[in-house]
């Protein structure tokens, strides 16, 4: 074949990965690594909750309450006493499993219901009408009608808020499948003779991960911020445990007087989210440009 | 010759939903209707009509990719429409579709190994040593250096997409291709590598290719055989020669009468027929003959009933009132 040695010559020889060059370009994003840092230090501190307190957040101290942040008391104390730093600490190791569980549950099952639907045209009425009426309800009002059912646990904070934000996800899986299921190399795929099974994991989800990726980034946000309001309620984790939230319910009473108990958790539940959507704007700018377009 | 795919009476009407949420109404939309024609072994048959006309329907269907409202496909001597999942995935071996759009036909998260193999792999293969040098074979037959199996679609130029698209296709050895406007997205010195390499490839391995286009030249250049198509029905079916040299349906005339002449002598000479108007919708298509609102030669006739596609000893099949009935 003639045209074969001038087509030799036009393929690139150096090797890119798409991988690689995705990450080169996200970490050149300005906005994207400040997200990354700030939500990198509420992690960490979650992480290494147990080496970096010493005190047990639920101890009582009845002498040293109401002590504003001094070298004894980083972050000050609470009105038992109980040292804010060991209970910030170990709140934000609640607040990210919490928001982690709710993602992953997001992940899995957001996943499945809009592959389903979006490649499925037989169930999709269904499932998407009563995935409507389930974002009828506001977001916060249907985790709390849950949670009240259910009765506060961490446990059952997670399932509220796993149940409020699936019908989101799966909504915006779906649309991206339903585009996908057209592209060509899907027809190509059905007519070399590729089952259902095969089309949907080679072909439609791993094309579908950047809008999805995108979305759970913010997703983690409205979870860490739905759970911190449902604590605040008294819904959330039962106390003593320390969440933000019911930290913040306690701080309330004496705002006036020791500001720093009310102030300090709403900082640390400030810098998680904004961290999360500087790093969500940047996978957003990255990952799936068109979006940027559209909002 | 004998005829390795023979359609008849194909037909596709899409539902259109329309009207208010209350008073819903479905429309057919009649893309293919009642297309009757055959393929023979080996041929390349030439696939032309304006953009709408529903050629890419027609492939499409031939294939099982869209399941017919209608009719039935006989490929290889077997009926291969109302096969189960089964009995399909055999006889879709047999028969693969190259693309128009070189991006939008690879999927940008496989290697081009990958995709190549995907079609093996669907058939029973295994990903071992055996399948990577067939695909390596493939690659270089279809014009590729080796070293474009482990590199991604974006790393490539069109032309080279549409050679990864056709090796995809091949690699199991089908009986029938459907190209599908393949050279349509390229530029047009690639057209012509391309269009190459489709005429090398039919002959080192004895393909036969339905060839959708909506370019006259380049049609004129690889088929055997040209069918033209108009609003879902085939108006004329003939050998290449006679049908560029003495077209017999008015559109086929207008059609040919429209491609510009290179040899100026030639140009200004015959009469140059333009068409009016557009293309009818195929929502609400023409009664009688479905040309007739553009034909100059329309009778009566052609308003009240549609003509057959009727064929001459030689093979020269038109569907057209006028021929029968007058001398053109």
């Amino acid at each position: 074949m003639a045209p074969a040695e001038a087509v030799e010559e036009a393929v690139p020889h150096v090797r890119q990965h798409p991988l690689r060059a995705t990450l080169r370009r996200l970490f050149r994003h300005r906005l994207f690594v400040m997200g990354l840092c700030l939500f990198g230090i509420i992690v960490l501190a979650g992480v290494l909750a147990p080496w970096i307190t010493d005190v047990d957040p639920t101890k009582l101290s009845m002498r040293n309450k109401f002590r504003p942040p001094s070298s004894d008391f980083v972050f000050g104390t609470d009105n038992f006493g109980r040292s804010l730093w060991s209970r910030v600490i170990w709140g934000a190791q609640l607040s990210m499993i919490i928001g982690g569980s709710v993602v992953a549950l997001n992940a899995v099952f957001g996943t499945l219901i809009g592959a389903a639907a979006g490649y499925f045209p037989r169930i999709d009425n269904a499932l998407m009408r009563f995935n409507d009426a389930l974002m009828a309800f506001p977001a916060i009002l249907l985790a709390i009608g849950i949670t009240a059912v259910l009765g506060p646990s961490t446990a059952n904070a997670i399932l509220a808020l796993a149940i409020v934000y699936i019908p989101r996800t799966a909504r915006i899986v779906r649309a991206s499948v339903i585009v996908l299921r057209e592209m060509e190399y899907v027809q190509a795929a059905i007519a070399a003779g590729a089952g259902h099974w095969r089309i949907l994991r080679h072909h439609i989800l791993p094309n579908a991960m950047a809008p999805l990726i995108v979305q759970l980034s913010f997703l983690f946000a409205y979870a860490v911020l739905s759970e911190a309001t449902l604590s605040f309620l008294g819904l959330g984790a039962v106390p003593p445990t320390p969440t933000w939230g019911n930290i913040m319910a306690e701080g309330r009473q004496y705002m006036t007087d020791s500001p720093w108990i009310i102030t300090i958790p709403g900082v640390a539940l400030m810098i998680t989210v904004l961290g999360l959507n500087l790093l969500g704007d940047g996978l957003r700018d990255v990952l799936d440009p068109r979006l940027r377009i559209q909002q | 010759m004998s005829d390795l795919l023979v359609a008849a009476g194909l037909t596709k009407h899409f539902a259109i939903k329309s009207g208010s949420f209350l008073r819903r109404a479905t429309t057919p939309l009649r893309a293919v209707d009642g297309v009757n024609f055959s393929i023979r072994a080996g041929e390349t048959l030439g696939l032309v009509g304006e953009s709408g006309c529903g050629k890419s329907t027609l492939g499409r269907l031939l294939i099982r990719l869209i399941e017919p409202t209608a009719g039935s496909i006989h490929f290889a001597g077997q009926e291969i429409t109302g096969l189960d999942a089964r009995a399909l995935r055999s006889v879709r071996a047999g028969m693969q579709i190259i693309f128009q759009d070189p991006y939008g036909a690879l999927n940008p998260r496989m290697t081009v190994e990958d995709i190549v193999m995907e079609p093996l792999l669907i058939h029973g293969a295994r990903p071992d040593a055996a399948a990577r040098a067939k695909v390596a074979d493939m690659l270089r037959l279809v014009g590729l250096p080796a070293r474009a199996a482990e590199r991604f679609p974006h790393e490539f130029s069109g032309g080279q997409r549409q050679r990864v698209g056709i090796a995809r296709a091949l690699v199991l050895k089908p009986k029938l291709v459907v190209c599908d406007e393949p050279v349509s997205a390229l530029d047009v010195s690639v057209q012509a590598q391309i269009v190459n390499l489709l005429q090398d490839l039919q002959s080192e391995l004895g393909l036969t290719l339905l060839f959708i286009a909506h370019d006259l030249s380049v049609v004129k250049h690889i088929s055997d055989r040209v069918a033209v198509m108009y609003l879902g029905k085939i108006v004329e079916i003939s050998d290449k020669r006679t049908i560029y040299r003495a077209p017999l349906h008015p559109y086929t005339q207008a059609l040919i009468a429209a491609v510009p002449a290179l040899n100026p002598a030639l140009r200004g000479r015959g009469k140059r027929q333009r068409l009016a108007g557009d293309i009818p919708s195929a929502l609400n298509p023409p009664s009688g003959c479905r040309f007739h609102t553009r034909c100059p030669h329309a009778i009566a006739l052609c308003r009240s009933e549609a003509p057959a596609l009727r064929g001459s000893a030689d093979g020269h099949s038109v569907a057209c009132h006028l021929p029968a009935t007058r001398a053109i």
